[in-house]
């Protein structure tokens, strides 16, 4: 066959097929009706040497351009120590497959347990599965989650200032789920108290889901949330950035059911948007309504401590239709990334982080205002790493002008509002040189002008 | 062989109804317990819950199985057995003497829709 | 794998003040997070461990010797197309001029991963005979929802809101049902044949005017093919319904049958399996759907398309488009799950992927007969890739599927699919890839007929395997009754 995937050498298809009694390749597909089979050709290049596939992707690694990023939206670019990739490479890990022979996956088994462990801690919540597609899908699922453990509810309010890209998943699970959605509108940044008491008070929802921070990059103030969730029989949903779990009031201080959000700012490369990691914590009593895989600790024959896949019963394998969910997989793989960033970061690392982003983004802000033509959209709120700022200028030039320069200034929200993001990755020269290009498109405007 | 009582309503999907007055406890036969192996968990309705004959009032769990409950008679829910939540693995040393819940029967004459002792003993060796 | 076990958690080894991490200083920590409210902070920090970079290192590397990978040894593992995972595939995801682009940047920047997100979907279409593919899905279970939703947006489309019902074989795996739940559709179950095959007498009567469609894999889980398929199409068409393939099983029929020549609509593709992407412990896989022509405005937003330009010119750009069902994941899917699987079909080009499926099921076919005087073969005849065993041919000794599957893992193989399908009592799921060469899977024979004779001669210690794992059987029961599920509750616990 000649090729570095089939090791079958004439000799031993012969010997092969002799064994199964048939004549040819083609003999083996004899059950297959004969107009069904395909006679043409694909519509594929010939097959490419390693020193072609390299040359390829080079090529069309020149059609990207690697940009300073100054955006977040859910995506954040974050440093991640060396240690990270190296340990992901191992095959042991890269090449194994779910851990249903727990003998033989103990490894998986038990860097699963320590994601949950960490997950826990960051959100404070009593219990977290082995984690879940990504944050948008994870937060989705909470949604289903809080419309089963209601029973007889089928609608959940969500707040405006939840990431768009993430109500738009949870609006699609919805619409096919049967699952009203209504919104809780924006107010100055934050999401509307008065309206939110007013719809909670309806007593008919099932689940609130609120962001922290919000798209808007504030910090929202969630006291009393949770108890007039609680007063409703309704579950209160939090979608959180999962590095500023580190600093930020958790989600169990806040007294939320269940915690939700993407891993991707724990170490995981932007990549082009996956693959990330969600998570979803909750509290021991809804363990068995939470979706996706859970490892738990036991012991062997021998009595030694062991971690196995258990909570089974719950999925999809066994319940058929009548599973908390149809997952039947994890990202164990990205689950690993965020293991090890956090066995190496320790809540100190993760601490400096948050600070660091904090400053370069209360400087950037500043810097901003400063040329005059910017302020902070809602400048009374409190922010960490990510805030909205409004210009007078054309936001779209300016984000043009500045990628001729190699920065992604930010994400365009309308004619005259970006949403800005600054982590412990840039550096005060960066963020200058950021300010420096925005400085001279204003000289180039005030320029025409004149 | 699987314990059988006399006495009691059996459903074809293996719970059983210990009448009491005017009063029903419900739960999964010996049969049951077997097929399901070692009992972990036992999803039990609340008290006052009203449950409806041949619909679902709660599930019970093994390592390998999870089946859904379905309740053999209507009513309301006015006791459940709490020592399941400590000790699931009760069902398994003695499905009839740990009963899931106790229910106040709104229409007895359901109970003529379910098995006698001896029908069930011939329903499970088919 | 190394068989002595390497057992501490990384909380265990912690001790204060101790760090794995460098960062530079903060140029500007003048700008204090100090100013934020107190309320908006956290009480108690998090009880994240505190371990220096060479105790990470090497608690990571001794925990992977606790592990069996492809890398490691063969996987017999029946639906799961356990393929080697090409080295270059992973050299090529982790190209600097793709890892460090964010999703949202601005798109002129951004056009070579949107050529490869584009090609590889049309790669998926020619090889499946589809008219467009959404790579989007995360996995195949993903995908399969995803494929329900398009089903459902097209019945919809057309006013047609009587269809809530799929039709679901019942030897299909339990994601098939559980998929069509969480879409909001109500799953009808059809009969199988003793071989696995869809009985269409039992179908008929289910087609009315309330199915939306039907879902089917095929080769079928026995690994037989549906030799009925374009009957079954048929009545499925006429009925109003669309027939979606679950890609669980493509591998057989890559390079020899496209499932969209032979009947279905919608379709997802296991990147993980077929494209011999990693597996990862479990994930990140890739569930591309598939959907013939005039249904692919429904596929989920965002899309990547081509506009074509003059002289060749062409750009790409992301469209939400109106008929869309809208989306189904935070960006563009499993981006560097993509860079993989289409590194994979241009190493093997239009002319080697043809030989994927012929090898593979050649290897099937040659252990299933090297086998079945040993072990119970329910189903004669030729199968695809995968074939069922029902335990061992003597069943006097007692010794079970799952002893022969643990007994296995002493021999340096991973198991293989045990008690699936549900149609066998002793079920032995058996698939090995194009890979595998005819020694390896001699070897796998030697061993299986070795342990068919253990069984025989001393049948406890078959019973009682696996013996010189890294750990032996483990407690499910304890595990499911008190579930401990974080170190915070097992450090209580001890």
């Amino acid at each position: 066959m000649n090729h570095k995937f089939f090791p079958h050498t004439d000799e031993d298809i012969r010997s092969m097929l002799d064994k199964c009694g048939e004549r040819s390749l083609d003999d083996l597909y004899k059950d297959v009706p004969s107009e069904l089979v395909f006679k043409r050709e694909y519509e594929l290049p010939e097959a490419m040497s390693e020193v072609e596939i390299r040359r390829y992707f080079d090529e069309l690694g020149t059609y990207n351009t690697q940009l300073t990023c100054f955006a977040g939206a859910g995506c954040y670019d974050h440093y991640a120590p060396a240690v990270v990739a190296d340990i992901i490479r191992r095959s042991e890990f890269l090449t194994s497959y779910t851990p249903y022979q727990a003998e033989i996956s103990q490894g998986t088994l038990q860097y699963i347990f320590e994601f949950q462990s960490m997950m826990t801690e960051l959100t404070g919540m009593e219990v977290s599965n082995a984690s879940m597609y990504d944050g948008a899908t994870a937060t989705a699922e909470a949604m289903m989650m809080a419309v089963a453990n209601a029973k007889k509810r089928n609608k959940v309010l969500i707040s405006d200032t939840v990431n768009p890209i993430v109500t738009r998943v949870v609006e699609t699970y919805a619409k096919f789920h049967g699952v009203e959605v209504e919104h809780i509108a924006a107010k100055d940044g934050v999401t509307d108290r008065a309206e939110f008491e007013r719809k909670i008070a309806q007593g008919d929802a099932a689940g609130v889901i609120v962001a922290s921070p919000n798209f808007f990059g504030i910090v929202e103030d969630y006291t009393g949330w949770a108890n007039l969730c609680h007063d409703n029989k309704a579950l209160l949903i939090m979608n959180c950035v999962a590095s500023t779990l580190g600093v930020l009031r958790s989600p169990a201080e806040w007294g939320a059911d269940i915690a939700v959000g993407d891993g991707q700012s724990l170490g995981i490369p932007m990549n082009f948007g996956g693959p990330y990691v969600g998570f979803l914590c909750t509290s021991k009593k809804l363990i068995r309504k939470m979706p996706g895989r859970i490892v738990g600790a036991t012991t062997d024959l021998d009595g030694k401590r062991t971690f196995v896949l258990t909570l089974q019963a719950r999925e999809q394998h066994i319940r058929r239709e009548k599973a908390t969910s149809n997952i039947c997989s994890n990202q164990s793989l990205m689950a690993l990334y965020v293991t090890v960033y956090l066995s190496l970061m320790g809540k100190q690392g993760l601490r400096e982080v948050n600070e660091m982003s904090y400053s370069g983004a209360h400087y950037l802000a500043e810097k901003l205002t400063e040329t005059g033509h910017f302020h902070l959209t809602y400048p009374d709120k409190p922010f960490l790493n990510e805030f909205v700022i409004n210009t007078d200028l054309d936001v779209q030039q300016i984000q043009e002008w500045t990628v001729d320069e190699d920065f992604q200034f930010g994400l365009r929200l309308d004619d005259h509002n970006i949403l800005v993001c600054v982590t412990e990755m840039r550096s005060k020269a960066e963020i200058d040189a950021l300010v420096e290009s925005v400085k001279q498109y204003i000289e180039f405007i005030n320029d025409q002008q004149d | 062989m699987s314990k059988i009582i006399e006495g009691l309503y059996y459903s074809e999907s293996h719970e059983y109804v210990k009448v009491e007055g005017d009063f029903g406890y419900v739960g999964i036969t010996d049969y049951a317990q077997h097929a399901l192996g070692n009992v972990v968990y036992v999803d039990m309705p609340e008290v006052d819950d009203e449950v409806t004959a041949e619909e679902e009032f709660g599930a019970v769990e093994s390592v390998k199985a999870a089946s859904d409950l379905i309740s053999p008679v209507s009513g309301t829910v006015v006791e459940v057995n709490e020592a399941l939540e400590d000790e699931p693995g009760l069902i398994n040393k003695d499905a009839f003497e740990n009963w899931i819940m106790k229910v106040q029967l709104s229409d007895k004459s359901e109970l003529d829709n379910l098995m006698d002792a001896a029908a069930y003993k011939d329903f499970i060796k088919e | 794998m190394n068989n002595v076990f390497y057992g501490k958690l990384i909380f265990e080894l912690s001790r204060e003040g101790r760090r794995g991490y460098s960062l530079p200083k903060n140029e500007l920590a003048s700008y204090s997070m100090t100013d934020m409210p107190n309320a908006l902070l956290r009480e108690q920090d998090p009880g994240l461990p505190e371990v220096d970079e060479l105790t990470v290192v090497r608690h990571y590397t001794n925990m992977s010797n606790n592990n069996f990978g492809v890398d490691t040894g063969y996987y017999p593992l029946g639906s799961c197309t356990m393929k080697y995972n090409p080295k270059i595939n992973e050299e090529i995801a982790v190209h600097r001029a793709f890892t460090g682009l964010h999703p949202l940047q601005d798109i002129d920047t951004v056009q070579g991963a949107l050529e490869v997100y584009y090609k590889l979907q049309q790669s998926l279409a020619t090889l499946a005979g589809m008219k467009e593919f959404t790579l989007n899905p995360y996995a195949g279970a993903h995908g399969e929802l995803t494929g329900l939703m398009v089903m459902r947006s097209y019945h919809a489309s057309r006013g047609d809101d009587k269809r809530t019902k799929v039709i679901v074989p019942d030897s299909a795996h339990g994601t098939n049902p559980a998929s069509a739940a969480v879409c909001g559709l109500d799953v009808v179950v059809v009969k199988s044949r003793p071989d696995g095959t869809v009985d269409v007498d039992d179908l008929r009567p289910l087609l009315d005017d309330t199915i939306a469609g039907m879902m089917m894999t095929n080769p079928n889980t026995l690994g037989i093919f549906e030799h009925s398929i374009a009957e079954i199409a048929k009545l499925v068409h006429d009925c109003g319904g669309l027939m979606y393939y679950d890609g669980a099983n493509l591998n057989p029929m890559l390079g020899k049958v496209r499932p969209g020549d032979i009947g279905f609509d919608i379709m997802h593709i296991n990147l993980h399996k077929t494209f011999s992407t990693p597996h990862g412990g479990g994930g990140p896989g890739s569930g591309p759907v598939g959907v013939r022509e005039g249904l692919e405005q429904f596929l989920p937003s965002p899309r990547v398309i081509r506009i074509d330009g003059d002289d060749d010119c062409y750009e790409y750009n992301i469209d939400f488009g109106k008929d869309s069902l809208g989306s189904i994941s935070g960006f563009l899917g499993n981006f560097g799950v993509m860079m993989r699987a289409y590194t994979y079909i241009l190493t093997l080009g239009r002319d080697q992927v043809k030989n994927v499926g012929p090898l593979a099921t050649l290897n099937a076919n040659y252990i299933k007969e090297s086998l079945k005087d040993v072990y119970e073969l329910p189903i004669e005849g030729v199968c695809k890739h995968e074939f069922v065993f029902d335990g061992l041919k003597d069943k006097s000794t007692g010794v079970t599927t799952l002893d022969v599957a643990k007994r296995l893992l002493d021999y340096g193989y991973h198991a293989p699919t045990i008690y699936f399908p549900l149609l066998f009592h002793e079920a032995l799921m058996i698939e090995p890839t194009e890979n595998e060469s005819k020694e390896t899977l001699d070897g796998f024979i030697d061993v299986m007929r070795k342990i068919a004779q253990e069984a025989k001669d001393d049948p406890e210690m078959v019973k009682s395997a696996p013996h010189t794992t890294p750990v032996r059987r483990l407690d499910d029961t304890k595990a499911a009754l008190h579930p401990i599920v974080t170190y915070r509750e097992l450090a209580a616990e001890q």
